[in-house]
Order: C-alpha cells, then sequence, then structure tokens
C-alpha cells in the first residue's frame, strides 16, 4: 500500500516483573488476597485454620458454592444472572432423597435424573430469557420462588434419608489409597505432587509457545517464581489433607469441572461467544453469532451444576431438608463478582469465581472458629464484597 | 428592526479537529433565518455554542443578544436568556404523559411539590398555540412524530422563548406535517418571535426564509437576504458543496467484470412502527470489482438497508430477492450472509462493530471464528498469528495485538473491524461510513485498502454522508432518499450539485 504516513506500530513493551505484575495486578491480587486471609485467620485461630481436618471440611462446606459457582460465571459473563440456583439445589436434593430414599432407585440412574431435572429446569428458565428476551433478573427470581415452593412441596415439610451409603461417599469419600502408608495417604500426595507438576509443565509450554509465534510473555524468572510457590502450595495442601483422610472425592470433581471450565472460556469458540455476547450483544450479533441460542445453553449448563451442587449438599448432610440451599444463591453471585467478574456481563474468569468462592470460604469458616457471631458474620462479608467489587471498578476508571 | 444575535468570530476547536473557523452570524429581530450546510459543516456545532452546550470558554469569539454580549456556562443560562434550542432528535420521554413532558425539568411547582392544576392549565394553553387538540394526559408514545415535534415547540414556548432554533425541524415529518409546521413557524413570526432554522429543504428555505446563511467546512460563506429577491437555490447548492478537491483519494484505475450481487424490489419496515415503510422497494446491482456508493442525507435509509439485507438486522416484513451471482439466495440470518461472503461494516462500530472490553485478536476473528479453530477448540497460535498478520497488513497501530481495543484510537478501531471482516473472507463488503471519526491519515489508509480490495476483484459498496470521499473513491453512484434510490449515475457525471439536486428536488413531487 502506498500510504503518505507510515508510522511503525511501537514495539512491544518490554515486560519486566514489576510492569507485568502492575498488568496482571487484578489475577494475582485475587490470590494474594486470599493466601492473606488465609494467612490472617490461621493466626487468629492460632493454627485451627490449616489443620488437616478443618482444611477438609472447609473444602467440603464450599464444594457446592464453588460448582455452582463455575456456570453462573457463565451465565454472568453471558450478560445475566440466576438467582433461583439456591431453590433448584434444595429441589434437586429433596429429588434425589424421593428417587433413592423413598422409592429406592439405584443411585447411578437416581443421580443422572437429577442432573437431567436441572438440565430441564434451567432449560426452561433460559427458554424465557434467551427468547423471549425476558430480564433474567425477573424470570429466576420467580424460579426461586417456585423451586423453593416445589422443594417444601415435595418433601412435604419434613426432611428425608438417610442416603444410601454409595451415594454418601459422593460428599464424605475420599479417594481410595491402595499405596497404603502409616501416617500418610500416599495416593493423595502423589496426586497432588503429579498436578502440581502438570501445571507447571502446562504453564512453560504455554510460554514457549507465546515465544514461539513472537507474543510478549512473562518474564522467566517470574513465571518459574511464581509456579514454584503455586507448586508447593498444591503439594503443601495436599499434604495436610493425606495426613487426614487423603482428598475428598468431591475435591476431584470439582477440580476436573474447574479445568474444563477453564478451559471453555479460554479456548473454544463457545466461551469466546459468550464473553462476545456480554461485551456487546449487538457486535456479537452483526458478527453471525446466534445469541439467544447461547444465552439459552448457559442456562442449561447452570441448572445442570445447581443439580449437581444440590446432590452434593445432600449427600454431605445425609437428609434433604425443605430449608437445603437457602442463600446459596447469594454466596455464589458474590463468589463470581469478588473475583472479578463484571455486573454488565463480558468480563471475568473461571479461577477467578473459584478464588471469590474460597475466600467467602475461608473467612466464613475462620469468623466460626474464631467465635465471631452469625450477626458480625455477615456484616464483614457484606463489606467485603462491595469493597473488592469497588477497589476493581476504582482501578478501572483511573 | 436591528439585529438581536450577533456571533463575531466564533472558533471551535475539538481535540485535533477545527470545527468552526471564525464564523460570524448576525440574526436580525423578527425574521426567520436558515442555515444550511452539508453534513459535518458545523451548523449543530455552532448551535450548540450559542446554546451554551459548549460553554464559554471552550470556543473562542463573542456572542452578544440583545446589544449585551453574553457567556454562557450551561443551557440553563441560554434559556434564562430565552435562547431556546429544539434538537434533531426528539428528547421526549416516551411514557410520560404530554404535560408531564412539556415541564420536564421546568415544573410547574412550589418547593418541589408539583401542582397538577397550573400544569395542566398551562399545557392546555400551549397546546392551542401549537395547534394541537389533544389531551394533556395523553402519553408521548401514543403520538405520531410530527405530533411529537409540535409537543418539542410547546416545550419550547412554555420557557420565555425570544430566539427559537430549529435544528432540522421537518427531517422526519411528512409533507403535510411539514406544511403544518411552517405555517405555525409562520403565525410565530407574525407574534414577533425570532428564529433560527438549519435544513437542507431548499424548497422550505426558499417558503420560510427570510435570511440564509450558508456553512461549509466550518466557515461561514455567506449569508443572503431573500426578502428583496428570491432564493437562487443554484446558488446555495454551489456555496454548500463548492470546496477545492484536492488530491485526498489513491489512484483507482477500475477493473469492473460482470455482475455479482443484485437486489431487487427490497422493502422494508420500519422496526417499531410496523405500517411505516421505510425502505420502499429499492433495486441495485455491484459488479466485481466495482466501487458503488450510496449517497444521502442522514436518515434517507441507507443504514437500514444495509442492515436489512445483511441477515434482517433491521425492520420487519421484508420482502424481495437477493441475487448472486444470478442465483437467489437467502440472507435470513447474519450466520448465512457471512457464509455466503458478505460482510456488512457498521457505521457505528462502538455499538455494533467491536466488543471494546476484549482484546484486538479476538475482535478480528470474531466473525469467522471457524477459520482459528478446529472442533470448537481455538488455537490460539493460529489465532494470534491472523491478528498479527492483519496488524502488519493494514497498519493498525498498537504495542501487540493482546491490548484490549478500547484503548486504540478510532482511526485504529476502524481497522480491528476492516480486518474483521477481511479475515471472514467476503466477496462483498458493505462499508457503512468507513471512515466517520478518522483523522486523515487513517482515512487515506483506508481509501488505500478499499481501491486494493476493489482490484483484488470483490465488490464494494461505500454508504458515504461526505459527498467528496464518494466522489473521489466510486465507479457509479446511487442517491438514496427517503427509502428510495432516486437516481444513478456514474461518478464522471456526478458532481457534488447534481446529487443534491437531486436530493433537494426528490421531496418536492
Amino acid at each position: 500500500m502506498n500510504s503518505t504516513v507510515n508510522v511503525v506500530a511501537p514495539a512491544a513493551e518490554k515486560l519486566t516483573v514489576p510492569n507485568f505484575m502492575k498488568k496482571n495486578l487484578r489475577e494475582y491480587g485475587m490470590l494474594i488476597s486470599l493466601a492473606v486471609i488465609m494467612g490472617f485467620f490461621q493466626y487468629m485461630t492460632n493454627g485451627t485454620l490449616m489443620q488437616p481436618l478443618n482444611l477438609t471440611n472447609l473444602l467440603l462446606q464450599n464444594s457446592y458454592i464453588v460448582i455452582m459457582a463455575l456456570a453462573m460465571l457463565l451465565v454472568i459473563v453471558a450478560g445475566h444472572i440466576d438467582l433461583s440456583v439456591g431453590s433448584v439445589a434444595g429441589f434437586i436434593g429433596g429429588l434425589a432423597a424421593i428417587l433413592m430414599v423413598e422409592l429406592r432407585w439405584h443411585y447411578v440412574p437416581a443421580t443422572l435424573v437429577c442432573l437431567l431435572a436441572g438440565a430441564l429446569i434451567g432449560g426452561i428458565q433460559g427458554y424465557f430469557v434467551a427468547f423471549h428476551r425476558m430480564p433474567s433478573f425477573i424470570v429466576t427470581l420467580g424460579g426461586m420462588l417456585v423451586f423453593r415452593g416445589a422443594t417444601l412441596a415435595l418433601l412435604n415439610g419434613q426432611s428425608i434419608g438417610p442416603f444410601p451409603p454409595e451415594f454418601q461417599l459422593l460428599s464424605s469419600g475420599f479417594i481410595p489409597d491402595p499405596l497404603g502408608g502409616e501416617s500418610v495417604r500416599t495416593t493423595s500426595l502423589l496426586l497432588g505432587g503429579v498436578v502440581a507438576i502438570t501445571l507447571f509443565y502446562m504453564s512453560m509450554r504455554e510460554r514457549a509457545n507465546k515465544l514461539h509465534y513472537g507474543a510478549a510473555t512473562e518474564p522467566l524468572g517470574f513465571l518459574i517464581g511464581k509456579n514454584v510457590a503455586f507448586s508447593a502450595a498444591i503439594i503443601y495442601l495436599c499434604y495436610l489433607l493425606s495426613t487426614y483422610k487423603g482428598l475428598p472425592n468431591v475435591l476431584v470433581i470439582m477440580f476436573v469441572l474447574m479445568m474444563i471450565f477453564d478451559f471453555i472460556t479460554n479456548r473454544t469458540t463457545i466461551g469466546r461467544r459468550i464473553y462476545a455476547l456480554g461485551g456487546n450483544e449487538k457486535a456479537a450479533r452483526l458478527s453471525g453469532i446466534k445469541t439467544d441460542r447461547l444465552s439459552f445453553y448457559t442456562f442449561i449448563t447452570m441448572g445442570v451444576l445447581a443439580a449437581l451442587a444440590g446432590l452434593v449438599f445432600a449427600a454431605r448432610l445425609n437428609t434433604a431438608t425443605p430449608k437445603g440451599g437457602v442463600g446459596f444463591e447469594l454466596d455464589v453471585i458474590a463468589a463470581c463478582f469478588i473475583g472479578g467478574a463484571s455486573a454488565t456481563g463480558g468480563v471475568g474468569r473461571v479461577t477467578g469465581a473459584v478464588i471469590g468462592a474460597f475466600i467467602m470460604g475461608v473467612m466464613n469458616n475462620g469468623m466460626s472458629i474464631v467465635g465471631l457471631g452469625i450477626d458480625y458474620q455477615q456484616v464483614i462479608k457484606g463489606v467485603v464484597l462491595v469493597a473488592a467489587v469497588f477497589v476493581d471498578i476504582y482501578n478501572k476508571n483511573k | 428592526m436591528g439585529s438581536i444575535l450577533e456571533m463575531k468570530g466564533i472558533t471551535k476547536r475539538f481535540t485535533g479537529v477545527v470545527a468552526l473557523k471564525d464564523v460570524n452570524l448576525v440574526v436580525q429581530a423578527g425574521e426567520i433565518h436558515a442555515i444550511c450546510g452539508e453534513n459535518g459543516a458545523g451548523k449543530s456545532t455552532l448551535m450548540k455554542v450559542l446554546s451554551g452546550v459548549h460553554p464559554h470558554g471552550t470556543y473562542e469569539g463573542e456572542i452578544h443578544f440583545e446589544g449585551r454580549e453574553l457567556q454562557f456556562d450551561s443551557i440553563r443560562d441560554s434559556e434564562k436568556q430565552g435562547i431556546i434550542i429544539i434538537h434533531q432528535e426528539l428528547a421526549l420521554v416516551p411514557l410520560m404523559s404530554i404535560a408531564e413532558n412539556i415541564f420536564l425539568g421546568n415544573e410547574e411547582a412550589r418547593l418541589g411539590v408539583i401542582d397538577p392544576d397550573a400544569t395542566y392549565r398551562r399545557t392546555v394553553e400551549l397546546l392551542k398555540k401549537v395547534g394541537l387538540n389533544e389531551s394533556p394526559d395523553e402519553l408521548i408514545t401514543n403520538l405520531g412524530v410530527g405530533k411529537q415535534q409540535l409537543i418539542e415547540i410547546a416545550k419550547a414556548l412554555s420557557k420565555k422563548v425570544k430566539l427559537l432554533i430549529l435544528d432540522e425541524p421537518t427531517a422526519s415529518l411528512n409533507e403535510t406535517d411539514s406544511q403544518a409546521l411552517l405555517d405555525l413557524l409562520r403565525e410565530f413570526k407574525a407574534h414577533g418571535m425570532t428564529m433560527i432554522m438549519i435544513s437542507h429543504k431548499l424548497n422550505e428555505i426558499a417558503s420560510i426564509a427570510d435570511s440564509v446563511t450558508v456553512l461549509r467546512d466550518g466557515s461561514t460563506v455567506q449569508t443572503m437576504d431573500c426578502r428583496d429577491a428570491p432564493v437562487n437555490e443554484d446558488l446555495i447548492i454551489r456555496h454548500m458543496v463548492g470546496r477545492e478537491m484536492a488530491d485526498r483519494y489513491p489512484h483507482h484505475d477500475p477493473d469492473i467484470g460482470e455482475t455479482v450481487f443484485e437486489v431487487k424490489d427490497w422493502t422494508v419496515f420500519h422496526e417499531h412502527h410496523a405500517d411505516r415503510k421505510f425502505i420502499k422497494g429499492v433495486s441495485f446491482h455491484v459488479r466485481r470489482g466495482e466501487i458503488l456508493g450510496i449517497a444521502g442525507l442522514m436518515g434517507s435509509g441507507r443504514t437500514e438497508l444495509a442492515m436489512s439485507l445483511f441477515g434482517r438486522s433491521y425492520g420487519r416484513h421484508i420482502t424481495g430477492q437477493v441475487r448472486l451471482r444470478g442465483k437467489e439466495i437467502d440472507v435470513s440470518t447474519v450466520g448465512k450472509a457471512i457464509d455466503l461472503g458478505i460482510a456488512y461494516l457498521t457505521e457505528d462500530r462502538k455499538g455494533y462493530g467491536l466488543v471494546l472490553e476484549n482484546e484486538i485478536k479476538h475482535n478480528i476473528s470474531l466473525a469467522n471464528l471457524s477459520g482459528v479453530s478446529r472442533f470448537g477448540i481455538i488455537n490460539e497460535e493460529k489465532e494470534y498469528a491472523v491478528a498479527k498478520d492483519y496488524q502488519k497488513k493494514i497498519n493498525i497501530r498498537c504495542p501487540d495485538v493482546f491490548q484490549y481495543v478500547s484503548n486504540l484510537s478510532g482511526g485504529n478501531q476502524q481497522k480491528v473491524v476492516l480486518s474483521k471482516w477481511l479475515f471472514a473472507g467476503p466477496d462483498i463488503l458493505i462499508l457503512d461510513e468507513p471512515t466517520r471519526g478518522i483523522d486523515v491519515g487513517a482515512k487515506y489508509e483506508i481509501y488505500c485498502l478499499i481501491t486494493q480490495l476493489a482490484k483484488e476483484g470483490k465488490c464494494i459498496i461505500l454508504i458515504s454522508s461526505e459527498m467528496p470521499e464518494l466522489l473521489g473513491m466510486t465507479d457509479r453512484l446511487y442517491v438514496m432518499n427517503e427509502g428510495e434510490l432516486i437516481a444513478e449515475m456514474n461518478t464522471s457525471d456526478a458532481s457534488q450539485e447534481n446529487i443534491m439536486r437531486a436530493i433537494v428536488t426528490a421531496g418536492r413531487d
């Protein structure tokens, strides 16, 4: 082209460590906040927080929130919200109890039916939001009432339990330990090590890839330092868990789901389209993206994961109660926003939502151990939510 | 009668652009003063300076009103002096009543408590003044555009108005409503009101104005008195468009082949008013390697035509035929249109073109994700390479393609949207105002790209409000007005005068 102006594009900025940290403050800031909060409560509880038993409980207590936060992130990134997830989780817990306890179904078909029911519920709500353009806030507010009532009706106001022992393993089970060990579950520890090394390897490979096609990368020293710290943390946590009963089954489920959702959001066309839909629906449409269908899918996903969370929760309590899942939606939504999702859509990361869920979880757990009343716990959680989002928005506008 | 308003040496700069250069305007008391000029000539900016939208200090020059120099900090200041502006886009709240709208921000109230009786009474009076027979409780949304325009005028009259400014008051009105409005303005004049009216319609100006000021490229060309002699339309047109055609466009040797894309009897109804025909049986064709222009004023239906063709993104009850290389094609969804090789570059890149809070490379791949993925999994290396390639090829100035699009300048943002569509591999590119809001250098680069694409045998449909751009770039052009293609000409025979003439005379018959 014979252009009169020929300004050369400025060379890619050199990424020094502080420079890089500043750019990725958001992501690392979250992790650092979590670490600081953990350190704080570790100190305040005289080390109770990180005791293997408590750590295991902490993971179990938060697993259903994390599971729902994964799908909620998709819903929020797509520019919607789902207020019904707590009620849906409670309803599915009730359904599971009816099927397995009252009707004596085998746990496999019962679980499948529950997950399908979740998909159906998500689909119905998504249908109104996506194809009739009803505000998701209203549709799911309705869903929240409907399924809370339906849970009560289904359980007839009673708690139903206990579940078959195989089903309980979903929440109370730990991965088997064929290798055996005196005081430490060797398999669990080994698995932790494998995961740590795999993640390390993957991030090194990603960097090599980026270098290969000439993109700017994070400084090598920083990357290694970060990964060493990260791997050490994983191995240390796995070690702690191994000295108790090992890795809980539900942690494995959570981790696998997290990897899947991280992959979907970052690497697949569907993920990319969801971000575009939330970022600018009109532009996405004019780029040939079927935005309504995409919204519909996110609600189905949300329904399935809400159902899974309901199953995990019921299995953990070993009963289905009419109050099951009350208020979960707020924790789940808060986790996504603390984790950096934007209320207007288009922005948010799976890892952020998971970290957000754990920030809430560690605070819940720590404050309970310290003996803080439920009243102040709520106040503090509320303040943390607003503060986290404030810092986010403040930084963005600066 | 002396002058009521004198604007002296008004110069207004926006970052990097001079919108007004030493503009002088004198308006006599009790007259209707018309201002005309092309899109972007500076008419609206001048009125914004006058009404305080651009506060004192952001421009150079003086405003004298009723013999005193005035400095406005906001619209409120100018309204206090009796200068009221009615903008082209109506500023009414649809779901509020006539009375509520008329007194919005200026309520008949004591200590913040609204007096419903006074509101009602005064509304009835005002409605009578503008000749509207509607209940003050009627909701705005139930009124047609013509009546809404009258409500705007009633709203202006509710304030003590000495100088009424109307920005294209008849642009969205039909012939009858326009005539009624002009009659009303004459009546106001008989009562001694002074008015400034911005208009493109020379027939209206001829029938109503006492004097005419022509603006061009941000400067006053001339003020003409029409009381003595009738308005010389030729002269006005020449003044409106008569700028030097510098060498602002790349050289282009057209190599035009067979007809590729053809549209027949394309009719579209308005998106919200289902009974309003917006595009009226339009037929046109484009040939291989041809740059086809569509000229017309804003609101003439060019964008709506393009968007309705591109996957029915605008309008309803769409009828008509689209043919590609002689075969009828189905363009009922955007996906189908893209697959058939059609691309539409929007005039509103921030609203419809870009996902601003997203990376450059993600924006570029958005319309053709299958081009960088397999089995739904994105190959990030390939995506990066594609984006990098376009960054180099069309010179997107950015440190790297990881950057968010929101951090780029207008010109570079436009290049990102262009890259997106080029990567989708189209044969027919509809470019809607591709150089709007872009600096001169980037404009030239985009022009070069357009000629390059035509040379490669693609069909280009260039929609533009800038006539020099159309004349400099296209091989053939259509003139669009009120949803119809009213003229077709080879660019070699076209001039700004005859395009403008086609537009201003079309409304007359």
